[in-house]
């Protein structure tokens, strides 16, 4: 196989947002470079039906999330996962060292249905519009748009339970407010 | 945020190509991208519950930065050599390396 130089570039330039969404989506690296590499392979086999001009990013989204899907979901429900171990192995990323403030938010986020958390992860990081995601899940704009709001209106519960002082933003009027209490 | 061209991955992460070059399969209108994504106001219902403007930029911010976590570690190297391994043993080309140097 041959593959033309700007197609391979442009899976490349794929790569990395690719694997932060399989990473949302299986919750460890491990296993989300794993769905990556298969991704791979799978778009290369098929690599013919890739339309040139279309969007490289949201070809190879559309695969991965199929075969996670297909393939991935059920090994998870065979292993009886719940939401609180996909927290915690959230919580186990290396990268997240140092980084507590965003602990709880991923925490969050972890609660959310998958196909909610997928849907804010589409548009609202890897910067899909809402087209583009309902494409990759294979749903109505409607949908997506639905799931997206539904997300951040339960994030936001979420995190205001937490402690809206940390949260909101007027952390500073509130300090104020608070006079000498946290002086 | 503003969209970037589709390939090129940096600190500030990543964003598809904006609309114009293509919009994956049988969509072909124009996608009227919005660049600030979270915060956009497309289809956001009014603010109910806490959910204010800033507590949605709030959430983007977070989101964006868990996710460009990610994304700043460029291309693990395991890809570069499947791509290569698949594509008949070539050596890399550009797009890989540049990549990589991004984390």
């Amino acid at each position: 196989m041959s593959l033309d130089p700007s197609l391979r570039d442009a899976i490349l330039g794929a790569v990395p947002s690719l694997r932060a969404f399989a990473i949302s989506l299986c919750g460890t690296v491990d296993r989300a470079d794993d769905l990556v590499q298969e991704t791979l392979v799978r778009a290369l086999a098929n690599i013919h039906s890739f339309q040139p001009g279309t969007n490289m990013s949201a070809w190879l989204f559309t695969i991965l999330r199929n075969l996670f899907r297909s393939e991935y979901r059920k090994r998870r429900r065979e292993v009886a996962d719940s939401d609180g171990s996909y927290a915690a192995r959230l919580k186990a990323h290396p990268e997240q060292d140092g980084k507590i403030e965003f602990g709880e938010f991923r925490e969050a986020l972890s609660k959310l249905p998958e196909e909610q958390r997928e849907a804010l992860i589409l548009v609202g990081a890897s910067g899909f519009s809402y087209e583009e995601a309902a494409n990759i899940c294979g749903c109505a704009v409607g949908t997506i748009k639905s799931r997206v709001n539904r997300a951040r209106a339960r994030l936001s519960d979420l995190m205001a339970i937490k402690g809206s002082e940390d949260f909101g933003p007027d952390q500073a009027v509130r300090a104020v407010l608070a006079g000498a209490e946290g002086n | 945020m503003e969209p970037k061209n589709n390939f090129h991955v940096g600190r500030q992460g990543f964003l598809p190509e904006p609309a114009g070059q293509g919009n994956m399969m049988e969509n072909d209108k124009p996608l009227g991208r919005k660049a600030n994504m979270l915060s956009n106001t497309d289809s956001t219902p009014p603010p109910k519950s806490g959910l204010t403007r800033e507590v949605q930029a709030k959430i983007g911010q977070q989101l964006r930065a868990i996710y460009n976590d990610v994304v700043d570690q460029g291309v693990p190297d395991r890809f570069l050599d499947l791509l290569n391994q698949l594509d008949g043993g070539k050596p890399g080309t550009q797009g890989g390396d540049s990549e990589k140097g991004g984390a």
